[in-house]
């Protein structure tokens, strides 16, 4: 027994429990620093918020010993068992949740407010896991596909009725575990490209998102194409068309725009090329032309499905999100607020910032939800660009040692819970440091082990600590 | 199971690629972009603006006209507004619960402009409710209280004369740039004028603020605080008793009162009437709307606004050409029968002793004489055509100041008009006019208009004999040492020779004896020697004008007054009194009790009402 306990203490990853520990300690600064007031100068009042967090952390760390002491082997025996118990958790809320900040995702036992959505990570994580380890299962074949996406869909549309989009945009991030399981790469890369023309066609007048759309098609058939002359013939005579024919009709005094968008002009002169192309792809069965085309044709879908996307189906405060993001919306006082003074708070921090406690912006409640989901300016402002380098690194350090154990676990379970917390992680990392800086738009979602809230510490305790437990006992 | 060391890799380079972009956007924000760390250091100061007081408008004597006293202005902060007492504050500030409830909302409905700032909710309330409001004032956040200091005027006297202040509108603030929202600017009269110097400078505190604009603490403890200025005092030329004096006999009357030290160019009563009371300068905004309906249009400042007909008084003027030009003698003479007649054209004249001279045509006024007198001038066989005659009276004219701007330190001054060849070519066309044509000139009536401070111009010129002063009205801005007002010596074109024969015209329509037919025997001033010059202006909108333009003594002249009332009859009648119990006033410092009964007389003409009808 106890020399069994030497090994196992042996084998736990240190790096991870180390770079954890200092990450929670710089929230606990952080939030000190944030909501500091010299009236409650004590770190230790539990009526400040800093004073909270510090029983969270101790809260946490108990969960993590106590984590450390269950077997590992229960997650994989009762992975179905825990995935519907969390299931069962979402419902709950959705019938005796209470509203709390715009969202109903909280449910009250006494003096406790907690957020069973935010649990939503762990039980997906060990669900997919369990199910994707089984030795018949094949992410390849329809079944396996379908089945992975109702278990990561059907919560998400839970904690969406619970108004925490945010919350259910994080599921999105098991893409990756899906990718790493051998989903075709061209699955999250055309998720990617089609967020991307989603973004650009927002911004940009809809020619030149087309003509940028078939310059690339054109250039990736150059690069794929056995003959590169017919490919070179085409791209010509489609450009000189385009051009030549409104200058021919100007000269018969025939004003073309006068009646046709300019975009207009490219659909219409892009129509029987391509189906001409299209013909040509199925009759000698050319494959890569046949998929280019169909990208082709969708992308020219998505562009102009775009407008009806944007101001019919997305709610206002998520518009102009968006638009602050893409710099549309440059109304500092309205809904680009957050992240303007965001972005001041973290931008005057300079190289090494002013100093712990001595930051002006997030101190004087410039920047809203500063403990919360906009932690990280704290940490910018206070600590410059050195500290928040620093956190970076630090986090990009536990990535990597997570997706390591991950790659080490015997058992597919391990590995794929492994991947799962990986990039949980990753999402709130990128996303949450990603808008307080303008990059990413703003998506209220918590700083992994920095934030306070007790839920989002605890979640992301559980979810390493139970990688951390399997990779101990793994043999 | 399968080694996908691919995916993990590309995993893995998706994370860092990912995370590089976030530090790379931090190296921007943080150390390359400058613009982020100047609006974090305007976010948390919180410059607080000290109002300066506005300078002292004093007059000759030193007797303030336009002083300053502490106001306080109701501000809101929509930010920190949050639920509060309406009742309390309705009772406070007199307020029904609908209108507070419509102020909120329009506040509301700006809170966006507004941002974190504070906005004057309520103007000028009074000592008691800004007590009352301090006592309970936890009960209301979001609003604060701001002192400023705000103009009183310890005596009744001409609001024209002094102008109003204002929040500066955004049209003002569009071409001031140095001025900012909320600020107050002079507005008509010196105010405006002398809006530079009266106005200070602001000062500031700097406070530590955060975003609900809740101040944390003094900055540096004031190190980089800085104080007001108040405003540079004046010293006005103005004579405040003999300005209270003017507008207690003006009141009832409409018209304008002007004197001037002829020696000087100085002004020492400027009133116009009906004008504005100070009570409206207090609080202009208020009564706005009832001042521009007014029928008597209190903004108009006739005095330097007004182109009126000068009447008999321009006679004068005529007479000197007439003299210079060679074309009338001190000796010459003409008959008048109850008016001067050509052809079917009668100019019609009172009954007086025929024939006359010079001297006698300007103490009876003689409307005949001038007829002739004027018809010489432009028929004067020197010149090769009336264009060119009338050229050249008009320039003679001009050199008196008429149709010119004198150049007084108010806004808005006007010239007046002046006719000249180039009038009535377009009127009757290029030699379809002759010197009958235009007779009206020469008794000062028909197409000729002349402010009253033209008119009062003119009494300094004849008191200056051939010359004047640009009138001004403020003599000195202590403060300020190097400030000099701009006064030019102006000569003219009559010499002063031919001054003599006039004056003791404009003597004996004061002083000759009863039965003599001198004109302004009413403004006779025992041992003053008072000359003048009545006018009778018509007026096609109702009753004449009267005029009346005087200096004295006879030598060595202290004052030049010029009174226009319009629909007085008279100008003996109604405009001398004025003017000679002026006269009386600053030259002996009283109105002598043998000529009490003519300052209650003038008291008790209410010629106001004829206005109205």
């Amino acid at each position: 027994m106890r020399r069994r306990d030497y090994t196992f203490f042996k084998k736990l990853d240190w790096w991870s429990v180390a770079s954890y520990v200092i990450l929670v300690l710089i929230g606990w600064l952080s939030i000190f620093s944030a909501v500091y007031d010299p009236e409650h100068g004590q770190i230790f009042d539990t009526t400040q918020r800093y004073g909270m967090q510090m029983i969270w952390i101790f809260g946490a760390w108990f969960l993590a010993v106590v984590i450390l002491l269950i077997p590992a082997r229960i997650y994989a025996l009762f992975s179905n068992l825990i995935y519907f118990i969390g299931l069962l958790f979402l419902i709950m809320v959705l019938a005796l949740g209470v509203e709390r900040g715009g969202s109903s995702s909280w449910l009250v036992l006494g003096p406790v407010h907690f957020q069973p959505a935010e649990m939503t990570k762990v039980f997906v994580a060990i669900g997919l896991a369990g199910i994707m380890s089984r030795p018949h299962f094949h992410l390849k074949t329809w079944r396996g596909l379908l089945q992975v996406a109702a278990m990561i869909l059907i919560p998400a549309g839970l904690i969406l009725l619970e108004k925490e989009a945010g919350l259910a945009l994080v599921l999105s991030a098991f893409i990756i575990v899906l990718y790493r399981e051998g989903l075709p790469g061209w699955i999250p890369v055309t998720g990617i490209v089609a967020i991307i023309l989603f973004l650009v066609s927002i911004i940009w007048n809809p020619l030149y998102v087309l003509w940028l759309c078939a310059s690339i098609c054109f250039i990736i058939g150059f690069l794929l194409a056995g003959r590169k002359t017919p490919v070179l013939i085409t791209l010509v005579s489609f450009a000189g068309a385009y051009f030549l024919i409104p200058l021919l009709l100007g000269l018969l005094s025939f004003d073309l725009f006068a009646r046709l968008k300019p975009h207009q002009w490219f659909l219409l002169l892009t129509a029987p090329l391509v189906i001409i192309l299209l013909i040509i792809a199925f009759r000698r069965r050319i494959m890569y032309l046949k998929t280019l085309l169909l990208g082709f044709i969708s992308s020219i879908i998505l562009i102009f499905s775009v407008g009806y996307v944007f101001n019919n189906i997305l709610k206002p405060h998520q518009r102009a999100r968006i638009e602050t993001l893409l710099g549309i919306d440059n109304d500092v006082y309205g809904s680009g607020y957050n992240v303007y003074q965001s972005k001041v708070a973290i931008g005057s921090g300079g190289f090494v910032g002013k100093g712990f406690l001595q930051g002006t912006q997030t101190k004087y409640n410039f920047v809203p939800e500063q403990s919360t989901d906009f932690i990280f300016c704290s940490i910018g402002e206070e600590w410059g660009f050195l500290g928040a380098f620093l956190v970076i690194i630090l986090y990009m350090f536990l990535l990597l040692r997570i997706i390591q154990m991950a790659e080490r676990q015997r058992h597919p379970f391990g590995r794929i819970y492994g991947y799962g917390v990986a990039s949980c992680f990753f999402f709130h990392v990128f996303i949450n440091i990603g808008m307080t800086i303008g990059v990413t738009p703003v998506i209220g979602i918590p700083l992994p082990f920095i934030s306070y809230g007790g839920s989002s510490l605890w979640t992301f305790t559980l979810l390493l600590f139970i990688l951390l437990k399997m990779d101990a006992s793994n043999e | 199971m399968d080694h996908r060391i691919r995916q993990k890799n590309i995993i893995i380079a998706f994370f860092i690629v990912c995370l590089l972009i976030l530090v790379l956007r931090l190296f921007f924000l943080q150390l390359i972009n400058k613009e982020y760390k100047i609006t974090a250091a305007n976010n948390v100061l919180r410059y607080e603006i000290i109002y300066p007081s506005r300078g002292l408008i004093l007059d000759r004597n030193g007797q303030i006209m336009a002083g300053n006293h502490s106001a306080y202005d109701i501000m809101i902060t929509p930010r920190e507004l949050d639920a509060f007492d309406t009742t309390a504050f309705c009772s406070i500030f007199n307020l029904s619960p609908e209108r507070l409830e419509h102020m909120l909302s329009e506040i509301h409905a700006r809170r966006k402009a507004i941002g974190y700032q504070s906005v004057i909710f309520l103007r000028q309330v009074t000592n008691e409710q800004y007590t009352r409001f301090l006592e309970k004032s936890y009960k209301f956040p979001g609003f604060s209280v701001q002192t400023r200091s705000v103009r009183n005027y310890p005596s009744a006297i001409c609001g024209n004369l002094l102008g109003y202040i204002i929040e500066a509108d955004p049209a003002f603030l569009e071409k001031n740039p140095e001025y900012r929202p909320g600020d107050y600017t002079g507005r008509t009269g010196l105010e405006e004028y002398y809006e530079k110097w009266l106005r200070g400078e602001k000062g500031y505190s700097i406070y530590l603020r955060d975003v609900h604009n809740r101040i944390k603490s003094s900055y540096e403890d004031g190190e980089y605080d800085k104080a007001a200025i108040p405003g540079k005092d004046m010293v006005t030329t103005i004579d405040l008793s003999l300005q209270t004096l003017g507008e207690e006999l003006m009141r009832n009357k409409v018209g304008s009162v002007i004197a001037l030290d002829p020696s000087t160019g100085e002004v020492l009563t400027l009133i116009t009437s009906t004008g504005l009371t100070t009570e409206y300068l207090t609080h202009f905004g208020a009564y706005y709307s009832q001042v521009i309906s007014d029928p008597l249009k209190p903004l108009f400042n006739r005095a330097i606004m007004s182109a009126y007909p000068p009447g008999s008084v321009f006679k004068l003027v005529n007479g000197l050409i007439g003299l210079q030009e060679g074309v009338v003698k001190p000796e010459t003479r003409y008959s008048c029968n109850m008016g001067y007649r050509v052809g079917s054209l009668t100019v019609g004249c009172h009954r007086h002793p025929s024939p006359i001279n010079l001297m006698q045509s300007v103490m009876m006024s003689c409307n005949a004489y001038y007829c002739n007198v004027f018809r010489s001038i432009l028929d004067n066989p020197a010149y090769r055509n009336i264009g060119q005659a009338m050229d050249h009276w008009q320039e003679y004219v001009k050199s008196f100041g008429f149709g010119t701007r004198l150049g007084i330190d108010l806004p808005g001054e006007l010239t007046g008009s002046l006719p000249g060849t180039a009038l009535y070519d377009r009127i009757y066309g290029k030699n379809r006019w002759q010197s009958l044509t235009v007779i009206s000139l020469s008794i000062g009536q028909g197409e000729i208009g002349a402010t009253p401070l033209q008119l009062a111009n003119l009494a300094a010129i004849m008191a200056n004999r051939g010359h004047f002063y640009t009138p001004h009205l403020v003599r000195e801005i202590p403060a300020e040492p190097s400030f000099r007002p701009t006064v030019e010596r102006h000569q003219v074109m009559v010499d002063p020779e031919h001054f003599p024969i006039i004056v003791e015209g404009m003597y004996q329509a004061v002083n000759a004896p009863a039965g003599s037919g001198a004109t302004a025997r009413l403004a006779a001033i025992p041992g003053l020697d008072l000359c003048g010059k009545t006018g009778t202006a018509q007026n096609p909108h109702g009753k004449d004008n009267s005029v009346f333009i005087c200096f004295a003594p006879r030598d060595n002249p202290r004052i030049a007054v010029a009174v226009y009332i319009e629909q007085g009859g008279f100008g003996a009648s109604q405009a001398a009194p004025v003017a000679s119990l002026i006269v009386e006033k600053y030259l002996t410092g009283q109105i002598h009790p043998s000529r009490q009964w003519l300052y209650e007389r003038t008291l008790e003409q209410d010629l106001i009402t004829r206005h109205l009808q």
